[in-house]
């Protein structure tokens, strides 16, 4: 789980660096996106870089869910009788609710890449102006994808917060102040890389991007 | 004060099982909760009814024996206690409470809150020790210790066995028992030769036992009465880790 | 009829004499050996997981025998050894303040009252030392110093700082050390562990003991379990009272079925009584908390000089406080031994003195140490101590003083055995508190933690090896006529239990039984109320075979079935109790007769009649006790009279 959830992590990173491109204007930042399919040239050939990306993503994408299934059926396993009282969120909410938290950013994600990657359910569609692309996506009258957008960030961020304290720890964080400082740490970064990712469609919805 | 229980009875590993309601009344707020049961099952054994079946036996807090889940809670609503200890001022008149047994497919039910948690022993069988055979031992002061570890360690080793980490736990995992045990050694000067097979031994055994698998959700230490703080997990991680990396290959001096 | 009958003397024939500082290494010189292939054919069954049951059971499956080993709770890491909080004594004289094996001996047969073998004592403070050393070596957290040391303090009855400890949790840490090194054994094969197995019988065959009954709790089970020799570890009874710190489930059962069979039972009368335990709270109370007696290093203890003074004890000035140890015990103070600081707590309540509901009570204050020390070392001292007070009595002892009553804490007396540690029936040893050997009258504080430990891990595993270079025994099984009628008769017995279907619980029998014991049989006893205990007792054992309830059957959990197994043999301890009580006609440690008192109140020994051990033989139900006297030597520490003046 850390170490296919910290690839992902890395990814999610240079993602958000990259959207903030787009308070850059609409030319430098489809510029950008082309820059990216074609990094590695010349050394690569056109698109190989973008495809070994998409492969290694994928990859971690599916290990990450395979571990995951792996525990969830173990703790079913171990629990064959459920509580019928159940039992009150002691510790964090974050950590109890990471399986169902995991399954909406996957949803999020399939809808997200038939948006943004192909186009299918975008206004626009373009592959080739992304920035007008992701100008239609939020308009304001189009308030119910901001929405959707909105909640899956934040359930990332929740993801996020758990799940980097959480790799920490399966990598053998062991002092109780650096427990203090890992939780610390897994919430700057959950709060910022979620706040990174939110400021373009808000910026969107308020006319600062249009 | 009046009370409304509904508590789990089944009348053995077989029985499906089912929550049964039951009225105590003139409950004093002195009373520990054990007390308000003893209560309880006099008056079912003058009126003819099983008395509830429940694990108790030091009622100070320490043997561990005791333990259910109250309110969907480990142990009740008062942090660091055992259901001994928890005292019927915690509740108020006209309460609710739900009491059930832990439940893990490695604590199965014996009967109604009595489960069998003989599972936690299989785990120290498989190397929760110093191996020091009686006579062996060399002299107290020949090692000293740090304090600052020797502090750690008994802080790790207050575990009682309850089970309530277990019980608390999304995923019925083990892993801060385990981990209590693993760390407490593993910081004292005559755990080290033992201190990376130790780990494996204990893994194994957890997970040989039908524990769920640890996912850091912390419910654990917020149920344990002694305070097993999570950071033992984390020991336990990195001497895994450890043991099975860079150990594995077993070289003497590696 | 006469209460009992008296018999031949009895002596202790193992016990080497000479110098007392050899006999412990002569006797082990002298004892035959096994050696270790015979060892592997040979099986012990040890009964009870504590600290003496514990280590026995490791030690011996080290040795290379096979050992069953059976406990009542759902582990044998619950045995409550594990609730001994304050420490254990060891002669290292780390401290360089004249500790030594003589002082730690000397004091342990003064503390005794001068009622322990001199022989018995010294080897423990021997062991001593080496306990400590096992116990680090196998990873038990004790208190240390920066330097990297460990740290003692002192206890009751001692003035130098021998105790070892950690923190309040010192039965814990020592018992999870010996349940380890058992559960390797266990790992390894070596041990059988049989843990919510309860004995209910021992089974005797041509005058050895060669087995016991037991019966598997979870399932009801009946069987019969066969050994070459027998070890009872199966801890004290003072839950005869009812209210004790005992646990819920501590019981005399394996040891009173011992006697019924032959073993003789010493002292019954020897309770102890702690001083500092939580004051009882209502009719509700089903047990007693121990305030550990390290408390009583920082506390002070004390009482309202008037009478019925019943304000908050904030209010009440300095000079308006009785802090009636340290008036009376000026050397001593707070740490007098615990028969003395109980007598005193009850006799200031019995002047109407006494603080809380009832007036049964007394406090102890922390107002001095915590403005001296400081609030931070008082919470890393007592921390837990304090806490666990709160939760239970909802009163902060860091503003209010606790208030504390003396409780049935420790029975002294148990199972006669000689200096090998061996009951009047050969092949039945008897160890830890379950026999009576080591302290007399009374126990030091931080002693029976010693005392297990130095039984099971040094002594017994060393003395069984005696009686074994004689077996291999005949092999037997289930069939055979002593089993089988062993077997019936707890047959019989639980059918009894179950038929009556009477109209009053367990409890309630168990708790009436309390309350005649602790009138009559607690911290002060007189001839006439011990013979009106004695009818009583035996007017409510008639009413518990024909009035108790016990619902459901035998076969399977069945937690009122054991209980009332349990009550039905603490009546007839009850009673022998009360005997031995009224015939010993002097007071000398927690045995205390208001007859025999010196002007001032305090105890009043007499060597002359009374220095002996008083060893009752069973001789059949409604019949009188015999009692043997095994007389006391004492060559090296000379009976003066107590004082901690």
């Amino acid at each position: 789980m850390a170490v296919t959830g910290i690839i992902l992590v890395l990814f999610l990173i240079a993602h958000m660096l990259g959207n903030l491109k787009v308070f850059t204007g609409a030319t430098s930042f489809d510029h950008y996106a082309h820059w990216l399919r074609d990094i590695g040239k010349p050394v690569l050939p056109g698109v190989w870089f973008l495809w070994i990306q998409r492969g290694v993503l994928t990859v971690a994408v599916l290990a990450h869910i395979a571990a995951a299934t792996v525990l969830a059926r173990r703790s079913r396993a171990a629990r064959p009788v459920r509580y019928a009282h159940r039992p009150k969120v002691q510790g964090s909410y974050a950590a109890r609710t990471m399986r169902w938290g995991g399954v909406i950013i996957l949803l999020f994600v399939i809808y997200h890449l038939l948006d943004l990657t192909t186009g299918h359910l975008n206004p626009v569609g373009d592959p080739s102006k992304p920035y007008s692309n992701v100008v239609a996506d939020f308009a304001p009258e189009r308030w119910y994808v901001t929405l959707f957008y909105t909640l899956a960030i934040v359930a990332l961020g929740f993801h996020l917060r758990h799940g980097a304290f959480s790799a920490f720890r399966s990598l053998g964080q062991q002092t109780p102040r650096g427990e203090a400082r890992a939780r610390a740490a897994a919430l700057v970064f959950a709060v910022a890389l979620s706040a990174g990712f939110l400021v373009v469609p808000f910026a969107v919805l308020t006319g600062l991007v249009s | 004060m009046n009370l409304t229980l509904r508590i789990w009875r089944q009348s053995g590993p077989e029985d499906k099982g089912r929550m049964v309601t039951y009225q105590v009344d003139d409950v004093s707020p002195d009373m520990s909760f054990l007390e308000m049961l003893d209560v309880l099952n006099e008056r079912l054994i003058l009126a003819g009814e099983e008395p509830v079946a429940f694990d108790h036996d030091c009622r100070e807090g320490i043997c561990g024996m005791c333990g259910m889940m109250i309110n969907g809670v480990a142990h009740g609503p008062q942090r660091g206690t055992t259901t001994c200890q928890l005292h019927m001022r915690q509740f108020s008149d006209g309460d609710t409470i739900d009491i059930e047994p832990w439940r893990a497919q490695a604590f199965p039910v014996i009967k109604d809150l009595v489960v069998n948690r003989s599972a936690f022993d299989k785990i120290i069988a498989a190397g929760g020790y110093i191996t020091a055979p009686t006579g062996s031992a060399p002299e107290a002061h020949s090692v000293p210790v740090a304090k600052a570890n020797a502090d750690a360690a008994f802080e790790a080793a207050a575990c009682i066995g309850c089970g309530a980490c277990v019980a608390a736990c999304p995923n019925g995992s083990g892993m801060l028992f385990t981990a209590a045990k693993v760390t407490q050694l593993s910081l004292l000067p005559q755990g080290q030769p033992e201190r990376y097979t130790r780990v494996i031994g204990m893994v194994e055994a957890h997970d040989e036992a039908g524990f769920g698998g640890c996912t850091n959700a912390g419910e654990c230490t917020v149920a344990c009465p002694k305070g097993i703080p999570l950071n033992t997990i984390g020991r336990l991680n990195r001497d895994y880790l450890k043991a099975t990396t860079k150990q594995a290959d077993n070289t003497p001096g590696s | 009829m006469d209460l009992y009958i008296e018999g031949d003397p009895i002596a202790d024939t193992k016990a080497p004499d000479g110098p007392i500082e050899t006999r412990w290494e002569r006797r082990r010189f002298e004892a035959k050996l096994v050696n270790p292939a015979n060892r592997r054919k040979m099986t012990v069954i040890v009964v009870g997981t504590g600290l003496a049951g514990g280590s026995a059971a490791a030690t011996l499956a080290e040795q290379g025998y096979k050992v069953k080993s059976y406990c009542y709770q759902d582990s044998p890491r619950r045995a409550h050894s594990i609730a001994a909080q304050g420490g254990i004594n060891a002669a290292k004289n780390y401290r360089n303040d004249g500790d030594s094996v003589h002082r730690l001996f000397y004091d342990t047969v003064k503390g005794g009252d001068f009622r322990s073998r001199e022989s018995n004592v010294h080897r423990l403070a021997e062991v001593s030392v080496n306990i400590i050393d096992q116990c680090v070596a196998q990873g038990v957290p004790f208190a240390r110093e920066y330097g990297g040391l460990l740290d003692t303090r002192s206890f009751g009855g001692a003035q130098v700082q021998r105790t070892f400890y950690a923190r309040g949790q010192t039965g814990q840490q020592l018992l999870l050390g010996a349940y380890q090194a058992l559960e390797r054994q266990v790992g390894l094969g070596n041990v059988e562990m049989n843990a919510r197995h309860e004995m209910l019988e021992l089974i005797v065959v041509d005058g050895r003991a060669r087995g016991i009954v037991v019966r598997d709790l979870v399932t009801g089970e009946i069987t019969t379990e066969f050994a070459d020799a027998v070890v009872l570890a199966s801890g004290g009874y003072g839950n005869v009272f009812y209210l004790s710190t005992n646990a819920k489930g501590c019981n005399v059962t394996a040891t009173w079925r011992a006697h019924r069979k032959g073993a003789y039972f010493a002292n019954p009368c020897f309770t102890q009584i702690h001083p500092t335990c939580i004051p009882v709270s209502g009719d509700h109370q089903s047990k007693l908390t121990l305030m550990s007696e390290s408390l009583r290093n920082d506390g002070r203890v004390w009482v309202p000089k008037a009478k019925g003074d019943d304000r908050a004890p904030r209010d009440i000035p300095e000079d308006e406080r009785d802090y009636y140890l340290e008036r009376i015990y000026p050397s001593f103070g707070n740490l007098v031994p615990r028969d003395i600081a109980s007598r005193a707590a009850k006799a200031v309540c019995d002047q109407g003195r006494g603080v809380g509901p009832g007036g049964l009570g007394v406090y102890l204050d922390f107002a001095d140490a915590i403005s001296r020390l400081g609030r931070k070392a008082i919470e890393a001292k007592y921390g837990n101590l304090f806490e666990m007070y709160e939760r239970i009595t909802g009163e902060d002892p860091y503003e209010v003083p606790m208030r504390i009553y003396p409780a049935v804490h420790y029975t002294m007396g148990g199972l006669w055995v000689d200096y090998d540690l061996q009951s009047t029936i050969p092949g039945l040893f008897v160890i830890g508190e379950a026999n009576f050997s080591d302290h007399g009258a009374n126990r030091l504080g931080a002693s029976a933690l010693m005392q297990g430990l130095a039984d099971g891990y040094f002594v017994l595993p060393n003395t069984i090896a005696n009686y074994l270079a004689a077996g291999p025994f005949e092999k037997l099984d289930a069939s055979h006529p002593a089993a089988v009628e062993a077997r019936r008769d707890v047959e019989d017995r639980i059918q009894r239990l179950l038929a009556v279907n009477g109209d009053r619980t367990v409890d309630s029998f168990h708790r009436e039984l309390g309350q005649i014991m602790w009138d009559h049989c607690g911290m002060e006893r007189s001839e006439a109320g011990l013979r009106k205990a004695i009818d009583e007792i035996r007017a409510l054992r008639d009413q518990f075979w024909q009035r108790v309830r016990v619902l459901g059957d035998g076969d399977g959990l069945n937690q009122s079935l054991e209980k009332a197994g349990r009550v039905a043999d603490f009546f007839e301890l009850a009673e022998l109790m009360c005997i031995d009580a009224l015939h010993r006609e002097e007071s000398c440690g927690g045995h205390f007769r208001a007859e025999h008192q010196t002007e001032d109140g305090e105890a009043q020994r007499d060597d002359e009649n009374f220095s002996y051990v008083a060893a009752w033989e069973f001789t059949g139900t409604g019949k009188p006790s015999v009692l043997h006297k095994e007389d006391l030597k004492f060559e090296y520490v000379h009976p003066t009279q107590r004082s901690y003046k």
